[in-house]
C-alpha cells in the first residue's frame, strides 16, 4: 500500500535533503524547524491496462459507449496531448498510443474510414516524426503518418481553423476546423497534474492565438488561484465557458488517463525515496551519480537526464462526457498528489529540476526555469499558497542552460529586449505581446520548423504573474546573477546567503517550507 | 612654425602595417608616419587665398586611417606628401581675405575645389556638387583632395595654414571654438542624411556611434522624415548620446540583426560559415564605421530595394546582398555647396545646415566634451582618438596655440 504525502519537521537528526537544480541536485541542510513536504508515494497501478482502456471505452460516463458512437461514413478525429505531457516522457508504449489503438480498433470494426489523428499542441512546437511515433506507437504511426493523417495541429493555418462563436464574456472560440467539423472528436489525454484535462484539452490544445489570448494573459493568470484548482482558476473559468460552447457544436468523447508518481528509473530510484530511508545501496548509487555528474561535461549531463523515460503506472482511465470525466480524473490526481499542509510559511523553497513541459528534448532556459518554479510549483496548491503574502520564495537552478535556437527563438528576443525593459507581466503583455504573436518569422518557424510560437514566452511570463503578485522576494540559489537580475530576481550562492538576503522581508528567523519536488505534489494548505 | 607632418608615403605605410600589429600603438609608435617639425608656414600667393592661425583642429577617422595605413591605396593619387593633416579646422584670419577682415574666426570646408585651385569650374563644381570636384589634382595646388591632405595648403595640425575664401565659413558670434569645430563633421553628416534618400516614416539603421554615426543620427532626425532610427553602439556612453541626438533606440552590435528582424518582421537566414542576414529589414542603413562587419551588418539588415549609405571609408566586404537584394549602394563624401532640398526649402549648403544643427542644445553640450591636446602630445592625442568610443569622447582635437 502506498503511503500518503508527509510533512517532516527538520530536527538535528534529519539528514541533508535532495534539492534538484537543473541538470543535477544538491544535498541541502535546512535550518532546524524547516517543514519538508514530501509527495505521496506512488498509487498502485491498474493491473491490466488494455482491459482498463477497453472498459472505459465501453462503459463511459454520461455518454453512450464508444462503439455506439461510431458508424460507417462518419468523420472521426482523434486528438491527443502533445509532448509536454507527461514529464518525463513515458517509457514505450505511451498510454496515448495504447488508447488510440483501442479507439482505432473500434472504429475499424464499425467501418469508419475517415480518420485523422491530431496532436493538440496549440502554440507549442511541432513534434518531430520520432516524437510523434513515440507517443502514438509504431503501428499507428506507420498507418497514418505517411498519408498525412497523423499530424501536428497548426494554429496559424487560417484555412484549417473554425470560429465557433464567442462566449457571453466575448471570448473567441477558434479551433481546428477538422476537429470542429468532425462527427465525433475523441480526445486522448494524459492527466499528470490537476491543471490538465477537462475543457482545457480541446478548448486549449486545438485552439489558435485568437482564442488563447482571452485567458492566457497577465490579468487572468493573476486571478487563477490556483491553476491546480479549476474552480478557483480564472483561466479555467474561461476555458470552461469556451468548452461548453464547443460541446454544443462538436460531439466530444473525452478520454482522461491518470498516472502514478513513478517518475525516476531504477538508476535514480533514490530520488524517489525519503532521504532518511535510503538504504546502503541507495546511498551508494546517490554517491555514484553525484560523482558522475560532477565529472561529466554539460552535454553528458544533459543527455543523462533527458534520456530518462519513466515507467509510470496507470492509476485510472475515464471516458465520456468532458466534465463528468474530469471530476473522476481530479479525484485520482488529488489522491496521488495532495499533501495536507498546515498553514503558510514565510519562506518557500523549491528545487527546479532539469525538465518542464516546454523543454522536452531541449534545454531549460532561464524563462522556463522561472516558469517551472514560480508557475508550476508555486501554483501547486489548493486553498492558499504555501508561502504567505509578501513572503520569500527561494529556488534552486543555475539559470544558465542557454536558449535553444531551434525550439525557443522568440525567447531570446523576449529575454534580451522585453525583459530588459520591464519584468511586469501586465506591462510587457500590453506593449509587446501583439508584436511577438504576429511576427511573421516566428510564425514561419512555428509552422515549418520546431519552434514554439512567438507569443509563448509571454505565456510563460504571465504564468508567474500570480507568484510575482503574491511574494515579496524571489532568490535563486546557485543561479547566474545576470540572468536572475534580468528577470528582476536576485541570486545567492547558498541557502544561508539567500535567507540572509531575504531577512529584510521575512526577518531573521522565518518559518520555512521546502516542497520536495519532483515527483509532483499538490499542497493542500489549510 | 610648429606642425605635425605626415611624411611617409601611403604605400610604405601600408607595407608597414602588414608587418606591424593592429595595436593602437602603431599610430603613435615608432612606425607612425607622423613627426613634429618646425617648418616654414605655407603660403599660397594667389587671389582669394589668405593665411590663418589654427585654433582647434579635430582628429577624424580618416586621419587615423591614413596614419595606421588602413586607407586604400586608391587615395595615394589624390594626396601630396609631405602634408600637415587636419581638415576639421577652426582658425582665425591673419590677413584680410576679400570681404573678411583679418581676425575673423572661420571654419573650413576642406574640399579643394576648382575655385580654390584657380581653374575653370568643372561640371560638378558648377552644379554646386563641390565635394565631387573633378579637378582635385591640378591647378595652383599640389594634388590633394582636401586641406589636410595637400602639401601646399598646410592643415589644422600646424600652427598656421592657408585657405581659399571659397572654403571659409564665418563662425557665428558667441560660439566656442569647440562648437565651431563640430561644424565640419556635422556638415558631412548633413550630406549623409540627405544622400540617404529617406522618405517619411522610413526605418533607418545607423551602424556605429562614433562622431560620424552620432552626427548622422542627429542630421537624419532633424532633416529627414525618418521614423524609427536604430543606432548600433558599442559603448554605454554612446547609447545615451545617440538617444539624445535622436535615435529611437540603441542596440549593441551583437543584437542588431535580431532587433531589426523583430521590428521589421523580417526573416532571418544563417548561411554556412558566415554571419546571418535578413530577408526584409530597414529601408535605409548608414554604415558609419567602415569596417567589414559594420558594412556587412548594414547590407544584411536592409530590405530588398533599400539603400545602404557608405558614410565611413569602407573596408572590403561581401557585396552579395547588394546584388541579390538589389540594394542601392550610395557613397557620401564630405559635403556639398548645394545640398538636395530639405523640408521643401532647396539650395542650402551643408555648412549652412550644419550651423543650424551646431546651435542645438545637445550639440552645444557635446562640444563641451571636446578634448584638446597641444601638438607635442600628439602620441597621446592619437591614442585617445583611437580609443575615443570606449573612453566616451566624441571628438579629440589639437590646439596648436598651446604648443609654443
Ligand atoms: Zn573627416
Ligand atoms: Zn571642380
Amino acid at each position: 500500500m502506498s503511503r500518503p504525502g508527509f510533512v517532516l519537521e527538520v530536527d538535528d537528526r534529519t539528514p541533508p535533503m535532495v534539492v534538484h537544480e537543473g541538470l543535477g541536485f544538491r544535498l541541502e541542510n535546512f535550518p532546524l524547524g524547516t517543514r519538508v513536504v514530501y509527495p505521496p508515494e506512488s498509487l498502485p497501478a491498474v493491473p491490466d491496462v488494455d482491459d482498463a482502456i477497453d472498459h472505459a471505452l465501453r462503459h463511459p460516463v454520461d455518454s453512450e459507449p464508444l462503439p455506439a458512437l461510431l458508424r460507417p461514413g462518419m468523420r472521426l478525429t482523434i486528438a491527443f496531448d502533445d509532448i509536454s505531457l507527461p514529464l518525463p516522457s513515458m517509457k514505450s508504449p505511451d498510454i496515448r498510443g495504447r488508447v488510440i489503438e483501442a479507439v482505432l480498433t473500434m472504429a475499424a470494426e464499425a467501418g469508419v474510414d475517415d480518420v485523422k489523428i491530431i496532436a493538440a499542441n496549440a502554440l507549442h512546437r511541432r513534434m518531430t516524426a520520432a516524437e510523434l511515433k513515440h507517443i502514438v506507437g509504431e503501428r499507428v504511426f506507420r498507418s497514418f503518418y505517411p498519408q498525412g493523417d497523423l499530424y501536428n495541429f497548426d494554429a496559424e493555418d487560417r484555412d484549417e481553423l473554425a470560429h465557433l462563436g464567442t462566449t457571453d464574456k466575448g471570448e473567441d472560440i477558434e479551433i481546428s476546423k477538422r476537429a470542429a467539423e468532425s462527427d465525433l472528436l475523441v480526445y486522448v489525454n494524459v492527466n499528470l497534474v490537476a491543471m490538465d484535462g477537462g475543457h482545457k484539452s480541446v478548448g486549449i490544445g486545438l485552439a489558435s492565438y485568437k482564442s488563447l489570448r482571452h485567458h492566457h494573459n497577465a490579468k487572468t493568470m493573476v486571478h487563477s488561484r490556483s491553476f491546480m484548482d479549476h474552480k478557483h482558476s480564472a483561466m479555467h473559468h474561461s476555458a470552461w465557458r469556451m468548452g461548453r460552447i464547443i460541446k454544443d457544436t462538436v460531439q466530444v468523447f473525452q478520454i482522461e488517463t491518470t498516472l502514478n508518481n513513478d517518475v525516476f528509473p531504477s538508476s535514480l530510484a533514490f530520488l524517489q525515496k525519503r532521504e532518511w530511508e535510503w538504504s546502503v545501496r541507495d546511498q551508494a548509487s546517490m554517491l555514484a551519480v553525484r560523482r558522475g555528474l560532477a565529472m561529466a561535461p554539460q552535454k553528458a549531463r544533459h543527455k543523462l537526464f533527458h534520456d530518462v523515460r519513466s515507467v509510470y503506472g496507470l492509476t485510472g482511465i475515464n471516458a465520456g462526457e468532458v466534465e463528468a470525466v474530469h471530476e473522476r480524473t481530479l479525484e485520482k490526481v488529488h489522491a496521488q498528489h495532495s499533501v495536507e499542509v498546515n498553514g503558510q510559511s514565510d519562506v518557500m523553497v523549491m528545487g527546479v529540476p532539469y525538465l518542464g513541459p516546454y523543454n522536452v528534448n531541449s534545454s531549460m532556459n532561464p524563462i522556463l526555469a522561472a516558469c517551472m518554479g514560480l508557475g508550476y510549483y508555486f501554483n501547486s496548491y489548493r486553498g492558499q499558497p504555501v508561502v504567505r503574502k509578501g513572503g520569500a520564495v527561494i529556488l534552486y537552478h543555475p539559470l544558465d542552460e542557454g536558449f535553444n535556437q531551434l525550439h525557443h527563438p522568440s525567447y531570446v528576443d523576449f529575454y534580451e529586449e522585453v525583459l530588459a525593459e520591464s519584468t511586469d507581466p501586465a506591462v510587457v503583455g500590453e506593449k509587446y505581446e501583439q508584436q511577438f504573436a504576429q511576427d511573421p518569422w516566428y510564425i514561419h518557424l512555428y509552422r515549418t520548423s520546431h519552434a514554439y510560437h512567438g507569443v509563448h514566452p509571454f505565456y510563460m511570463w504571465y504564468w508567474i504573474a500570480h507568484a510575482l503578485d503574491h511574494v515579496g522576494e524571489v532568490i535563486w540559489v546557485g543561479g547566474n546573477r545576470k540572468a536572475a537580475a534580468r528577470m528582476g530576481f536576485r541570486a545567492a550562492t547558498t541557502l544561508q546567503d539567500a535567507l540572509e538576503m531575504a531577512s529584510g522581508t521575512v526577518g531573521s528567523a522565518p518559518s520555512i517550507t521546502y516542497l520536495h519536488n519532483p515527483p509532483h505534489l499538490l499542497a493542500d494548505v489549510r | 612654425m610648429l606642425a605635425l607632418e605626415m611624411f611617409r608615403s601611403l604605400p610604405r605605410t601600408v607595407a608597414g602595417k602588414a608587418m606591424g600589429s593592429r595595436m593602437p600603438g602603431i599610430l603613435s609608435g615608432f612606425a607612425a608616419p607622423l613627426r613634429l617639425m618646425t617648418i616654414d608656414p605655407p603660403v599660397v600667393d594667389r587671389p582669394g587665398w589668405a593665411r590663418l592661425r589654427s585654433r582647434l583642429s579635430g582628429i577624424c577617422g580618416s586621419d587615423l586611417g591614413a596614419l595606421s595605413g588602413s586607407t586604400s591605396l586608391y587615395f595615394s593619387a589624390v594626396v601630396s606628401l609631405p602634408f600637415v593633416p587636419g581638415h576639421e579646422v577652426v582658425a582665425e584670419l591673419l590677413d584680410d581675405c576679400e570681404d573678411l577682415p583679418a581676425g575673423t574666426r572661420v571654419v573650413l570646408d576642406p574640399v579643394l575645389t576648382c575655385a580654390a585651385r584657380g581653374v575653370e569650374a568643372c561640371e560638378n563644381c558648377s552644379a554646386g556638387r563641390t565635394n565631387v570636384c573633378s579637378r582635385i589634382t591640378v591647378g595652383d595646388l599640389a594634388p590633394g583632395l582636401q586641406t589636410g591632405f595637400c602639401r601646399d595648403t598646410g592643415g589644422g595640425w600646424g600652427q598656421q595654414l592657408t585657405a581659399h575664401r571659397s572654403q571659409m565659413h564665418v563662425v557665428p558670434e558667441g560660439w566656442s571654438d569647440e562648437q565651431a569645430l563640430l561644424m565640419e563633421p556635422l556638415s558631412c553628416a548633413v550630406h549623409t542624411a540627405l544622400r540617404a534618400g529617406v522618405r517619411d516614416g522610413d526605418r533607418v539603421l545607423v551602424s556605429g556611434a562614433g562622431s560620424v554615426g552620432l552626427f548622422a543620427t542627429l542630421a537624419l532626425r532633424q532633416l529627414t522624415g525618418a521614423g524609427q532610427i536604430t543606432v548600433v553602439a558599442k559603448h554605454p556612453h554612446q547609447r545615451e548620446l545617440a538617444l539624445e541626438l535622436g535615435a529611437t533606440e540603441v542596440v549593441s552590435p551583437s543584437e542588431t540583426l535580431r532587433r531589426v528582424r523583430r521590428e521589421t518582421g523580417a526573416f532571418q537566414l544563417k548561411p554556412e560559415f558566415s554571419a546571418p542576414y535578413l530577408l526584409g529589414g530597414v529601408d535605409v542603413a548608414v554604415d558609419a564605421v567602415g569596417s567589414k562587419s559594420s558594412l556587412e551588418t548594414a547590407l544584411g539588415a536592409t530590405r530588398a530595394g533599400g539603400r545602404v549609405v557608405l558614410s565611413g571609408m569602407p573596408a572590403a566586404a561581401d557585396l552579395s546582398a547588394a546584388w541579390f537584394r538589389e540594394l542601392e549602394l550610395v557613397g557620401t563624401y564630405a559635403s556639398s555647396r548645394h545640398e538636395p532640398p530639405v523640408h521643401g526649402q532647396s539650395g542650402k549648403g551643408a555648412f549652412e545646415l550644419a550651423a543650424e544643427l551646431a546651435a542645438l542644445e545637445p550639440v552645444v553640450q557635446l562640444s563641451k566634451s571636446v578634448v584638446s591636446y597641444p601638438l607635442h602630445r600628439w602620441r597621446e592625442a592619437l591614442d585617445h582618438a583611437h580609443a575615443a568610443g570606449r573612453l566616451g569622447t566624441v571628438k579629440v582635437a589639437f590646439d596648436p596655440r598651446s604648443s609654443q
